[in-house]
């Protein structure tokens, strides 16, 4: 198909959206313990305040931030610190990772908010940083620090505040049923945005088959200049902030560049809420909604829960499981990552806990590359997957580089199309991650040989020093004794 | 549960179901190969096919590798695109040979399905040609339409088993052919072709000619199928055919005694069968859009360049063949453009520069 512009390339996966999307957001039951990791979001880990034994109120900072790019950590319930220390994550690899556990009092009893004035009247850097301190991450899965993008933000000049309600994952529909349900907050929160970053206008975009979210924030948007309703093409990866941002805009985000330098900042609806939430009532981030769906689960719906609950929790509250699942997804089925077990928490940026029949996910095995290109025409980056795959497969991560890795969203669109089944987007992490794992070897050494350096001019210094010392005295010395009588 | 890498939803395609896919695109115009030219042609497709997948399985024994590959249907769809190129009443070790050489030399030398630089049915054909120029050169007629009578199916298999068979009374020569030779007895071009060539009898594939080549129609038919199916892009077989349409219109308007026209050159041979089957073929041919382009309409030069002045009278093996050499080439020089980069792959400038605002901080 030709096609001038916007995105070009890919995919059309079955949505599977219609079972979650009719039902309204419920609200989960309070769980016994909250488990809540001190890395939900990209960046540093937070650090721990609390030791175990404190007792903790709903809503109070636990952990702070570690670093510039790093989210605090808040109690997303009342109850008492049980224990600080290694949990199993919900990461495919089942690792531990460190996070504090609260056994919840069951009084969910808040600390006391510190209300805002009328944010429009507050200046923008101070709205950024009750962001930051409300712990927001970006909720559509990306985890970066939404004041972190924010701040960059504000040092550009931004045309556009794109808030992105494309929703292109399969089977998830938070968003959907956010926008349908609370459009007011979400153009509350976008106009907050704007007013941080002295953006010109809003666009909100949502893809077409979401037309009741469109009906819904198109009403709540109406007594608001500036602010457009923009309906995209229903294709994956939409939701991708490069793609969309070709789509709504026409222009492409630079190679190494942010969205910032063609004067848009996109945030995903979720992140929009809640951003709108601490910015009006100090809420800080301790809540989110989680689309739990997929064919083993009962009654696929939207569930509105507290942070750190275990996945299980969630699934209960959606009627339990049918049938024992093939896959445990966190996330969609296109970028989501395979969930080790169903105690693991509900963290930040978990859009959607899946439980996957058989017949619902690819089990085929690899077999070779025909070279058939269909790869190629879904990549929506233009770049060679079946190249970069091949290069990745013999450790030539230059080749794979050149191929297109470094470009790469890992999006997954080129595996999904892949007649041969091959697990590009696996070559690629691991080429990826290799990359890293050179990168910081390399840095190591040259710190290693810097220290080195460092301690052999020391050394240097000290025997020049003590030579120079020992020829001071000499020379002291024999005039002294050429003075003595 | 294996933790597994994302994405974990599929289309459900299948590199099995493409070559299905090809197989059945191939039935029409197989079937009307069978029907022109009766039980010899049957014959010899299905030792073709069956050597094809019978090398193809010693090979993977051979390599240690599992033999249950076999099953992607690749070594059948080699296998029948050499009989479809063959005279349909070749003898078997015509076919068999060709599938020997293409499957072990041309593929599972190389290292297997997706692997081969070069198109091995191509290969196959190519070598036959050079090696047994009079066998690969016997053409028949059309029977039900020269008024010939069936040999029946024993006579058939005498006659594709048996290589002493005398089959005289059968033959005829190719469009091709006839101009070929007309032409060096000075004759001109629109004398040799107002006798010999009708062209809708060449578009319904009522002439003498390989298999399944004969019959245009049903090659498109076949075409429009692949393409439906997304099995193939247009970009080659357009190309090709362009190229070939625009070279040969050029070449009778200069040289009107000599030269055959577009629709000669379209409808003969098996310039539609290598356009949509062969030159399309994923493994042998490049991935971006220009480079597709490019490599149809070279397909397209050698072939109108082969057919004028060379020595044989059709060149879509050739052609083919000295594309799949060009491929590496075309692939690397013609990269889609990256999101973000420039053709050259810079990236492309900044439209925002960072400006200075102060947000009302004390500086």
């Amino acid at each position: 198909m030709l096609k001038w512009s916007g995105v070009k390339g890919g995919v059309h996966p079955d949505t599977h959206k219609d079972r979650s999307a009719a039902l309204k957001i419920v609200q989960a039951s309070l769980p016994d313990c909250v488990i809540l990791p001190l890395r939900q979001h990209a960046g540093a880990d937070a650090i721990p305040l609390v030791k175990p034994g404190d007792s903790v109120l709903k809503g109070q900072l636990i952990a702070a931030a570690g670093t510039e790019v790093s989210a605090p950590v808040h109690a997303s319930t009342s109850g008492r610190v049980r224990k600080i220390g290694p949990v199993q994550a919900p990461h495919p690899s089942g690792l531990a990772a460190d996070a504090i556990v609260i056994e919840s009092d069951g009084d969910d009893r808040w600390i006391d908010l510190d209300m805002p004035d009328d944010p429009f009247s507050q200046a923008p850097m101070e709205l950024a940083e009750r962001v930051a301190r409300a712990g927001i991450v970006g909720m559509g899965g990306a985890i970066f620090p939404a004041a972190v993008k924010l701040k960059q933000g504000a040092r550009h000049e931004i045309k556009t505040v794109l808030v992105n309600g494309s929703e292109c994952e399969p089977y998830l529909t938070t968003d959907d049923r956010l926008m349908r349900e609370r459009a007011e907050q979400i153009v509350d929160g976008a106009r907050l945005i704007q007013h941080i970053l002295r953006a010109y206008r809003i666009v909100i975009a949502i893809e077409d088959n979401k037309s009741e979210a469109i009906a819904a924030m198109r009403a709540a948007a109406e007594p608001f200049g500036a602010i457009e309703v923009e309906v995209t093409p229903t294709l994956y990866p939409m939701g991708s902030a490069k793609q969309l941002i070709q789509e709504i805009t026409g222009h492409e985000v630079p190679a190494e560049g942010r969205s910032t330098s063609v004067g848009v900042l996109v945030h995903n609806v979720g992140t929009v809420y809640a951003i709108q939430q601490a910015l009006r009532f100090g809420r800080p981030l301790i809540s989110r909604v989680v689309t739990v769906a997929g064919g083993c689960i009962k009654s696929p719906r939207n569930v509105e829960t507290v942070i750190g609950a275990p996945v299980q929790h969630l699934i209960d509250a959606c009627g339990g499981l049918t049938d024992e699942p093939a896959q445990l997804l966190l996330g969609g089925p296109m970028m989501g990552v395979t969930l080790p077990s169903t105690q693991v928490p509900v963290i930040k940026g978990a859009t959607g806990v899946l439980a996957l029949q058989r017949r619902e996910v690819s089990r085929a095995t690899e077999s070779p590359c025909i070279r058939c290109a269909r790869c190629v025409q879904a990549c929506p980056m233009g770049l060679l997957p079946l190249e970069m795959a091949r290069r990745a497969k013999v450790d030539d991560l230059d080749g794979a580089d050149a191929a297109g890795l470094k470009d790469c969203i890992l999006c997954g669109s080129c595996a999904y199309v892949c007649p041969s089944h091959i697990p590009l987007v696996q070559y690629f992490q691991y080429a990826m991650g290799e990359q890293d794992a050179r990168k910081n070897a390399a840095r190591k050494n040259d710190y290693t040989r810097m220290l080195m350096d460092a301690r052999n001019a020391r050394l240097e210094k000290e025997v020049a020093a003590k030579a120079a010392a020992k020829a001071a005295k000499k020379s002291r010395a024999s005039s002294t004794s050429e003075s003595a009588p | 549960m294996t933790p597994r890498s994302s994405p974990h939803a599929h289309a459900g395609s299948s590199v099995n179901r493409i070559m299905l896919d090809v197989c059945l695109a191939l039935i029409p115009c197989t079937s009307v190969g069978f029907y022109l030219f009766g039980w010899p042609a049957a014959y010899l497709w299905l030792v073709t096919c069956a050597a094809a997948v019978a090398t193809e399985i010693v090979c993977l024994q051979l390599r240690g590798r599992p033999v249950n590959t076999v099953l992607d249907g690749s070594a059948l769809l080699t296998g029948w695109l050499i009989a479809l190129t063959l005279p349909p009443w070749a003898p078997w070790w015509i076919g068999v040979g060709g599938s020997l050489f293409a499957i072990a030399i041309g593929k599972q030398l190389y290292g297997g399905v997706g692997m081969n630089l070069f198109n091995p049915a191509m290969l196959a054909r190519v070598g036959l040609l050079i090696a047994f120029p009079l066998q690969m050169t016997t053409w028949i007629q059309p029977l039900p339409l020269a008024g010939l009578t069936y040999p029946d199916a024993l006579e058939g298999l005498r006659i594709t088993f048996e290589p002493a068979t005398r089959i005289d009374g059968y033959t005829g020569a190719t469009a091709l052919g006839e101009l070929k030779t007309a032409l060096t007895l000075k004759q001109t071009a629109p004398d040799i072709l107002a006798e010999h060539f009708v062209w809708w009898q060449s578009l319904f594939g009522l002439h003498a000619g390989s298999l399944g080549e004969t019959s245009e129609l049903l090659v498109l038919l076949g075409a429009a199928w692949l393409l439906w199916r997304r099995i193939i892009s247009w970009e080659i077989p357009v190309a090709l055919l362009l190229t070939l349409a625009m070279l040969a219109t050029v070449a009778s308007i200069v040289n009107p005694l000599q030269q055959a026209g577009p629709l000669f050159h379209l409808t003969s041979g098996g310039v539609l069968l290598g356009a949509f089957f062969i030159a399309t073929d994923p493994v042998t041919s490049p991935i971006s859009r220009t480079a597709k382009l490019l490599f149809g309409a070279g397909c397209a030069v050698v072939i109108f360049v082969v057919r004028v002045w060379g020595g044989f009278p059709e060149a879509v093996g050739f052609a083919v063949l000295f594309m799949n050499a060009l491929t590496p080439l075309l692939d690397t020089a013609f990269k889609p453009r990256v999101y973000g980069r420039t053709h050259r792959g810079k990236p492309l400038p900044v439209t925002h520069a960072k400006v200075v605002v102060n947000h009302g901080r004390k500086s």
